[in-house]
């Protein structure tokens, strides 16, 4: 630290002109960042309104098309996105305690986790294209022996199916880029426990689209378990 | 007076990653007994207890990776706000789906 820079960071290279200080500049981008997770929450909010709908009136097929996915994959993908945002609070912990090369190390460790997600991802996808499973003049649903039978009910699940987990994986697809924005200000050791804004902003924006999925993975792949 | 005012957490003192740990572990149990609970039965039961796993996932999110428990009032505010207004997106969208039936029942009776 600079001679002259007080505790509460006058003078500090990282400080905006137009803050008093660190803390105020600190409070205002979270406060920032949480009114643009607020309309994050309305944008998957209508497609989670839509999901619901459907799903009161086409109950029973849902739970019925919802076997199709693949349970392993997406348990496996739920627990892939609770690690990364494990890692994801250790690098803004890491920064935190002035470790730069820790805060390097956990931020590439989210983005594989991120990464892995999203290859997971993939092969789901694929499963889907190959089994016809996509909505469009190629989508062909078997139903179950001895069920009812209503694919164009099944085709609304998949629909939302692929809206919803496509959303999000545009959202993880972002997230990763915005990671990756991160690396050589961290490598550069930018971000300190007097101001690692951008870490905490990104941080939250990461966790929300975890918490996306924590709703998505009982919604989408639960309903029909039993 | 929030001491988180006063005092910026980060500053004050030597910052622990145990929550951290613990709240992923939390994470991870619940997500294994929500996969566990779906297995079964339990009619309109199954819904309600997978989404109040889900809420209180979320809730374990928000509060210790997210660093709301030790945010601003106006943070708290914030989030509470964001799915405030989502829960009244989905409350008024169903009651009007929830009652459509309900008008042909009124005018056959009449």
């Amino acid at each position: 630290m600079h001679s002259g820079v007080s505790a509460s960071g006058h003078g500090h290279a990282r400080l905006q002109h137009h803050f008093d200080d660190l803390e105020q500049q600190r409070e205002a981008s979270t406060f920032g960042m949480w009114v643009f997770l607020c309309t994050e929450i309305l944008f998957f909010g209508g497609l989670f309104t839509t999901y619901v709908v459907y799903r009161q009136r086409f109950h029973g097929v849902f739970a019925q098309a919802s076997r199709d996915l693949n349970v392993v994959w997406g348990g496996t993908n739920t627990a892939v996105l609770i690690c990364s945002s494990l890692t994801m609070a250790l690098a803004i912990w890491s920064a935190q305690i002035n470790r730069r090369k820790l805060v390097v190390l956990f931020v590439l460790i989210t983005m594989a986790f991120g990464l892995t997600f999203l290859g997971i991802k993939t092969v789901e996808y694929k499963e889907k294209f190959d089994h016809h499973l996509v909505p469009g003049p190629h989508f062909h649903y078997v139903c179950p022996p001895g069920e009812p039978c209503h694919p164009e009910q099944a085709e609304v699940f998949f629909s939302l199916y692929f809206c919803m987990t496509g959303l999000h994986a545009l959202h993880m697809i972002v997230g990763v880029g915005l990671l990756s924005y991160l690396l050589v200000p961290s490598w550069q050791g930018r971000y300190t426990s007097d101001w690692h804004n951008p870490l905490e902003c990104i941080g939250l924006y990461w966790h929300f689209v975890d918490i996306v999925w924590i709703f998505l993975f009982p919604l989408l792949y639960l309903i029909g378990a039993h | 007076m929030s001491s988180t005012m006063a005092e910026p957490a980060h500053a004050a003192h030597t910052p622990s990653r145990k929550p951290y740990f613990l709240t992923c572990a939390f994470l991870l149990v619940m997500t294994l007994i929500t996969y566990v609970v779906a297995k079964f039965d339990l009619g309109p039961l199954n819904d309600i207890v997978a989404l109040s796993i889900a809420v209180l996932k979320a809730t374990a999110v928000v509060l210790f990776f997210m660093h709301v428990r030790h945010s601003s009032n106006l943070t708290k505010l914030t989030v509470v706000s964001g799915f405030l207004w989502l829960a009244i997106m989905i409350f008024v969208t169903m009651s009007d789906y929830w009652t459509r039936g309900w008008l042909d029942t009124f005018a056959s009776g009449r």
